[in-house]
C-alpha cells in the first residue's frame, strides 16, 4: 500500500461518512427521539461495524483473488459466489422488511451492513486495491500470497472505516447539536447519482493506471 | 424520477412542515353514483390571488366506470426522509387513486401539468387479488419503504379479511400483503402509524358485503360493524394488541396519530352508538407496555320531527351526528370533527389530548338543518361536512360532502349534491370562506369525496424527526 492508496481510502471513507443514508442520520434520529446525545453516540459503533464488515468482505476477496489469480481459483470463486448469493438473498426485497426505528445494536449493525452492501460501498475500494502492488512473500509461488493479500484488503477496510466513522460522528454531532435536521432539505445531495459518476471515473482511472 | 436535492415538499419534522408555503391546487375525488360516466379527479384552484380561485380548473376522467373513487394519496412524502430507508430524492408526483367499488388502483402523474394529471398505470382488481389477496382498496399512505394501501375485503368474494397491501414505490407493482401475522383481525378500514416507534394502528368498518348496498339495520342493531382497534409491530408486521371499545360503538373509522414523532397518542372517530345514536372521539395512548384507549368526546344526537327524517331514522325521532371523519392539524393542536348527519364541522383544542375543548364550529347542510353556504344563502344544502383536509400551516380547512354512494342515498334520499367548502382558521376565528364554494354543476354530476392538497396536507405525511 502506498501513501497515495491510503489517502484514497481515507477520502472514500470520508465520502461514505458524509452520506446521511449510510448511518449518521439514523444515529441523529435515535438521539433526537430519546432526546439524548448518549443514544446518538451509542448508535455509531454498530453502524461502523456493519460498514466495516461489508467493506472488509469485498476488500479481502479483491485482494486475495489478485494475489492467487493463477492458483486456487475454484475456492475463491466459490467464496465469492456464496457471498454474492447471500447478499442477493438479503437484499432481494430491496428494503429490509424488519428494519424499524427501534433496533438493537446487533440489528443496527446488520442494517448498516446491508445498507453499505446495497450501495456497493466495498466496490468503491476496487480502484485502490486493484492498483496496489500485490505483496509477495515467496517470489514465483503465487499460492502463499493469498493470506497476505486478504490482510491487505482488511487493513484497507480498517483505514477506510476509521475515516468513515470519524466523519460520520462529526456530521451527526454537528447536525444534532447545532444545525438541526432542517439542513437536510438543502444539503442532502443525491449521493447515489454522484456515486455512479465517481464509479465510472474511478473505473476509467483504474484501467489507465494498470494498462 | 430522482432529483439532485430532496423534494422541496418533504419536511423532516412537523414544525418544519407547518411552515410550508400554501397550496395552489387541490385534488378532489369525484365519482358518478350511477356508474354511467367515468369517475374523475377534479382540480381546484386554491390560490386566493388567482382569478380562478375556488373554481374547478382541471378535470381528469378515468378510463372505466363504476370505480367509486374514495380515498387516495401521494406516492411519496416526508417519510422518505426517514433514516431507516431514506429516499429523499424521489418526487411527490403521483397520486395513487383506488376505486373502492371496482378494486382498481390508478396511478396519476401530476408533474408535467398539475392541472391535468395523466394516467400512467392501472392496477387491476385481479392483480391486487392475485398478489395480495385483497379487494376494495381504501386508505393510501406513503411509507418510507413503499406505498401502503388498506383494503376492506379479501381477494375473492365479499367477505374479509381486509388488511394492507404494499405497492412498490417506484414501479407501483403490488408486492403483496403487509401482514406477517394478523391474529384474529378480520375487519379493516383506516390505518396509520407512529413511525419512530415501530407501531402501526388499524381500525374496523365492515366487509364489502356489510357496506356496499348501504348500511344494514340488522347488522347495526346486532352490533356487527367494527368496534375494535389494533396495534401492530410495524417492523415485524404482526398484531400485538387489540382494544375493543365495546360493541355499542359501531364503526370505529378514522385514525389520526399525533404528528410529533415523540408523542405516542392519537385520535379515533366512532360513527355511532347504537344505545343513543351519539358519536364519539377516543384517544389512544401508551400505558405500561401497551396501549389504552379512552373516550374523550361524546356528541349527542339531536331530536327531530320524524316527518323530516329519512325512513331509516324515522323510528328514532332524532338525527345522529354521524362523525365520519376527523383530522388533526400538523402542530397537533386542533382536531377537526365532521358531523355529517347534523351538518356541523367542529374544532376542538386538543393540546391536552385527554381534555379536549370545543372551540367553535360551523354548520353546513345536515339531514334536517340543510344550512346553506353564506355565499349562496338561498340554496339549502344536502350532505354535510364529511372528508376534512387541513393545510400544513393549519390556516385552511377543506370539506367535501359525500360519504359513500349507497350510504348517501340512505341518509339523503332526495339527493346529496356535491360541494366543497373551505374554512379559514385563526386562533380566535373559524369562518367559511365566501369566495370558495365550488358546488353543483361544477362537478359535472359527480359526488365529491376526499381532497388532497398539492405539496401535502395534514393527513398525507409522517415525520421521523422531532420538532
Amino acid at each position: 500500500m502506498t501513501w497515495g492508496s491510503y489517502a484514497a481510502l481515507i477520502a472514500l471513507g470520508a465520502f461514505h461518512g458524509l452520506n446521511p443514508a449510510m448511518g449518521w442520520l439514523f444515529a441523529v434520529a435515535r438521539g433526537m427521539q430519546e432526546r439524548s446525545r448518549a443514544v446518538l453516540l451509542r448508535s455509531l459503533p454498530p453502524i461502523a461495524a456493519g460498514h466495516l464488515a461489508s467493506v472488509a468482505i469485498v476488500a479481502a476477496v479483491i485482494s486475495a483473488t489478485r494475489s492467487v489469480l493463477a492458483a486456487d481459483v475454484t475456492g475463491i470463486a466459490g467464496g465469492v459466489l456464496l457471498v454474492g448469493f447471500g447478499l442477493w438473498r438479503l437484499l432481494s426485497e430491496r428494503h429490509f422488511r424488519w428494519a424499524g426505528m427501534r433496533l438493537s445494536p446487533a440489528q443496527l449493525a446488520g442494517w448498516s451492513f446491508l445498507m453499505s452492501s446495497a450501495h456497493g460501498a466495498g466496490l468503491m475500494l476496487l480502484p485502490v486495491l486493484a492498483t496496489t502492488p500485490v505483496p509477495v512473500t515467496h517470489p514465483g509461488h503465487a499460492l502463499s500470497g493469498s493470506p497476505a493479500g486478504a490482510l491487505t484488503g482488511l487493513a484497507a477496510a480498517g483505514v477506510h472505516t476509521v475515516a468513515m466513522v470519524t466523519v460520520m460522528a462529526g456530521c451527526a454531532l454537528l447536525v444534532y447539536e447545532f444545525l438541526g435536521v432542517r439542513i437536510l432539505r438543502r444539503a442532502w445531495f443525491n449521493v447515489d447519482r454522484l456515486w455512479a459518476g465517481v464509479l465510472v471515473a474511478a473505473g476509467a482511472l483504474t484501467i489507465a493506471l494498470t494498462a | 424520477m430522482t432529483r439532485w436535492t430532496p423534494d422541496p415538499t418533504f419536511y423532516p419534522s412537523p414544525s418544519d412542515a407547518a411552515g410550508a408555503p400554501a397550496e395552489k391546487l387541490a385534488y378532489v375525488a369525484a365519482f358518478d353514483r350511477a356508474a354511467e360516466k367515468p369517475d374523475a379527479i377534479a382540480v381546484i384552484d386554491t390560490d386566493p390571488a388567482s382569478a380562478e380561485y375556488g373554481r374547478v380548473v382541471g378535470w381528469t376522467d378515468l378510463p372505466h366506470t363504476g370505480d367509486e373513487l374514495h380515498h387516495f394519496g401521494w406516492n411519496a412524502c416526508s417519510s422518505a426522509l426517514c433514516p431507516t430507508a431514506p429516499h429523499p430524492h424521489v418526487e411527490r408526483r403521483y397520486l395513487i387513486v383506488p376505486g373502492l367499488r371496482s378494486s382498481r388502483i390508478y396511478v396519476l402523474d401530476t408533474r408535467d401539468d398539475p392541472r391535468s394529471p395523466q394516467l400512467v398505470k392501472e392496477i387491476s382488481a385481479a392483480e391486487l387479488a392475485a398478489k395480495a389477496d385483497y379487494s376494495r382498496p381504501h386508505t393510501v399512505h406513503c411509507g418510507p419503504d413503499g406505498i401502503y394501501v388498506s383494503a376492506l375485503g379479501a381477494g375473492r368474494g365479499d367477505d374479509g379479511p381486509g388488511g394492507i397491501a404494499i405497492l412498490d414505490h417506484q414501479t407501483f407493482d403490488v408486492r403483496g400483503a403487509w401482514e406477517a401475522d394478523r391474529g384474529d383481525q378480520y375487519l379493516a378500514y383506516d390505518f396509520w402509524w407512529h413511525l419512530t416507534q415501530d407501531v402501526l394502528v388499524t381500525s374496523e368498518w365492515g366487509t364489502p358485503g356489510m357496506i356496499e348496498d348501504g348500511i344494514v339495520p340488522e347488522l347495526l342493531l346486532g352490533r356487527r360493524y367494527g368496534h375494535r382497534i389494533h396495534f401492530w409491530d410495524l417492523a415485524k408486521r404482526s398484531l400485538v394488541q387489540t382494544v375493543d371499545l365495546g360493541d355499542q360503538y359501531q364503526m370505529a373509522l378514522e385514525l389520526r396519530p399525533a404528528h410529533e414523532p415523540t408523542a405516542s397518542h392519537g385520535f379515533l372517530g366512532v360513527v355511532i352508538s347504537v344505545v343513543d345514536l351519539s358519536a364519539s372521539i377516543w384517544v389512544w395512548h401508551r400505558s405500561g407496555g401497551g396501549f389504552e384507549v379512552r373516550k374523550i368526546i361524546d356528541i349527542p344526537a339531536e331530536p327531530a320531527d320524524p316527518a323530516l327524517l329519512p325512513p331509516a331514522l324515522q323510528p328514532f325521532g332524532a338525527v345522529p351526528p354521524l362523525v365520519t371523519d376527523i383530522d388533526l392539524s400538523v402542530d397537533d393542536k386542533y382536531l377537526y370533527v365532521s358531523c355529517w348527519g347534523t351538518g356541523e364541522l367542529r374544532r376542538y383544542d386538543v393540546s391536552d389530548p385527554f381534555h379536549p375543548v370545543l372551540k367553535d364550529s360551523v354548520h353546513l347542510g345536515g339531514i334536517v338543518r340543510r344550512t346553506p353556504h353564506p355565499a349562496f344563502p338561498d340554496e339549502p344544502l344536502a350532505g354535510g361536512p364529511q372528508m376534512i383536509e387541513v393545510s400544513r400551516d393549519g390556516e385552511r380547512v377543506y370539506v367535501t360532502n359525500s360519504l359513500y354512494g349507497s350510504w348517501d342515498d340512505q341518509f339523503y334520499p332526495d339527493g346529496v349534491g356535491a360541494w366543497l367548502a373551505k374554512a379559514d382558521v385563526t386562533a380566535g376565528a373559524f369562518t367559511l370562506d365566501q369566495r370558495f364554494f365550488p358546488h353543483g354543476d361544477e362537478f359535472r354530476g359527480r359526488r365529491v369525496h376526499q381532497t388532497r392538497l398539492q405539496g401535502g396536507d395534514a393527513s398525507s405525511d409522517s415525520y421521523c424527526f422531532p420538532s
